[in-house]
């Protein structure tokens, strides 16, 4: 499992996103409130570049005349069609099944770690004193 | 943040408009829907007078739908991919520089035909003032995009609820190569046949230039048959029942047996309807030809040879195979490419088309249909 180190951590803060080139692809990488989420870019409907799409919630309704709204910020929309995908588990809201969105685990190593290795790092001068997001390839 | 990401493609989608091949073996694509905006109304004062102008700043225009311009708030603002606002500021579609690198280049489009929308004219109640700014489009379209850049042709746009003046501005374009097509609104005061707007066809005929009717138009009445609907996705499906309205008009009221030469370009209402819009006409003609003498031939006959269609915002069923029969009853020669630029329901010509459409109709839908409809150079 290639772990790469693809941002500085304090580089990207809560409510940031950053679109990123590891290993062939293009992942996006979200910090919504504090939590990294990374998945693939391309929309599995048209293509469209999600890196450029809104973060909303999730509205759902059990019947005419009501609502719930949660998961705010937890839905990410396609900037052409509109299709939402649920940022934890890369699926299509509408169709699960058939369209979803890769998911990559990523997480913050303090930089000790990261210069200990085994981590795939071309692009950063790592330092022992920074942390580090490192998103895993399959 | 670094958002430059290139253009890449799956090797399971490539097909022979691959801007990655080589150019001499590429399909040359024809975009039958591109949509250019101002980047503010004041693109458009070098080509008013003095006197327009300042009606424009005084009092503005006035629609037929009311204030608003548009009646349902959009899914994207503005309508448009959120990928496609460019850097250096106003909407997307005003600026060349992004056109080019976002959609020209990147998809390799030999040729864009233009629609604008939004301050053009259309559908203003003071004739004069559309006239005058339905003019000033047409000059804004031809200096700020079709003059630097000539991939990208120019739209007549007519105020059409003046035929006379809509007519007196096709004849003063029409030489212009820079020009491929009129266009016209499918939600007209009345519909699109009526006897008011022949001038308008008369002219398109004459100069051998095709009717592009865009979805749309600020024509006062509701979106349905029944008033208005609540929610932006009954105007999106609706625009198909305005497109049914205008092929049922332009047929019934024997706008081909008078204009045997129109072509008329239906945009962006998709395409599904079409078929069964034809059989049901069929057979009513066939129990109640006595009520429209003038036609001479079934209405599939005038609609097989006049209609054509933009393939955006596509239908897409589960399984592709429906939609190949749909096109086949259609026709495949009647068929046009749209991506529908800068806007949300953009149609990327690499993907819009499921798998299995077989390469040389691919081909007349991306490009050779497109050369036999619109005046290119």
């Amino acid at each position: 499992m290639p772990r790469h180190v693809v941002a500085k951590a304090q580089d990207l803060p809560p409510g940031t996103r950053k679109l990123v080139h590891v290993a062939g692809r293009d992942i996006v990488i979200l910090n919504v409130k504090g939590e990294l989420f990374a998945l693939s870019d391309k929309c599995p409907h048209k293509g469209g570049s999600l890196a450029r799409g809104k973060l909303t919630g999730l509205v759902q309704s059990s019947e005419p005349g009501t609502y719930q709204y949660s998961r705010v910020g937890e839905m990410l929309r396609c900037p052409w069609h509109g299709w939402e995908f649920d940022v934890r588990t890369g699926r299509s809201w509408c169709d699960p099944t058939r369209l979803r969105l890769l998911n990559y685990a990523v997480s913050v190593e303090p930089g000790a770690k990261v210069v200990a290795g085994p981590y795939v790092a071309e692009t950063f001068p790592v330092t022992v004193e920074d942390a580090y997001i490192v998103v895993e390839t399959k | 943040m670094n958002l430059d990401a290139p253009l890449r493609h799956d090797p399971a989608t490539e097909s022979e408009a691959d801007p990655r091949l080589p150019a001499n073996t590429r399909l040359k694509i024809i975009d039958g829907d591109v949509h250019p905006a101002l980047r503010s109304p004041a693109d458009l004062k070098p080509y008013l007078s003095q006197r327009w102008w300042e009606h424009f700043q005084t009092w503005g225009g006035r629609r037929r739908s009311g204030m608003s311009y548009e009646p349902y708030p959009k899914s994207q603002p503005r309508a448009s991919r959120r990928d496609a606002w460019p850097e250096e500021g106003g909407a997307p579609g005003s600026s060349l520089r992004l056109m080019r690198e976002q959609f020209l280049d990147a998809y390799g489009i030999e040729y864009g035909i233009l629609g604008p929308l939004g301050l053009t004219g259309q559908s203003e109640f003071n004739l004069e003032f559309a006239g005058a700014i339905a003019s000033a489009a047409n000059d804004w379209q031809r200096e700020s995009f079709s003059k630097p850049e000539p991939r990208l042709k120019s739209a007549i746009v007519v105020p059409y609820d003046d035929a006379e003046a809509a007519a007196r501005e096709i004849d003063k374009r029409a030489d212009d190569p820079a020009y491929a097509q009129v266009f016209m609104l499918t939600r007209s005061q009345e519909p699109a046949g009526r006897k008011r707007y022949w001038p308008i066809y008369a002219a398109a005929e004459r100069h051998g230039l095709p009717v592009g009717m865009h979805v749309f138009g600020a024509s006062g009445h509701p979106y349905t048959g029944a008033g208005w609907p609540s929610y932006y996705i009954e105007e999106s499906s609706g625009h198909s029942t305005s497109c049914q309205t205008v092929v049922t008009s332009l047929v019934m009221e024997g706008v081909f047996e008078r204009f045997p030469k129109l072509k008329v370009v239906i945009i962006e209402g998709g395409f599904g309807w079409l078929p069964a819009l034809t059989w049901r006409l069929d057979k009513l003609f066939e129990r109640m030809r006595s009520e429209v003498p003038h036609l001479k031939r079934r209405p599939s006959e005038y609609i097989r040879e006049h209609i054509w269609l933009t393939t955006q915002p596509m239908e897409e069923p589960k399984d592709p195979r429906q939609l190949f029969d749909i096109m086949e009853w259609i026709g495949w020669d009647r068929l046009l490419f749209a991506s529908d630029y800068p806007h949300w329901d953009f149609d990327d010509p690499f993907r819009a088309f499921p798998a299995g459409l077989p390469r040389e109709r691919l081909h007349q839908i991306l490009t050779s249909n497109g050369k036999a409809v619109y005046r290119l150079a």
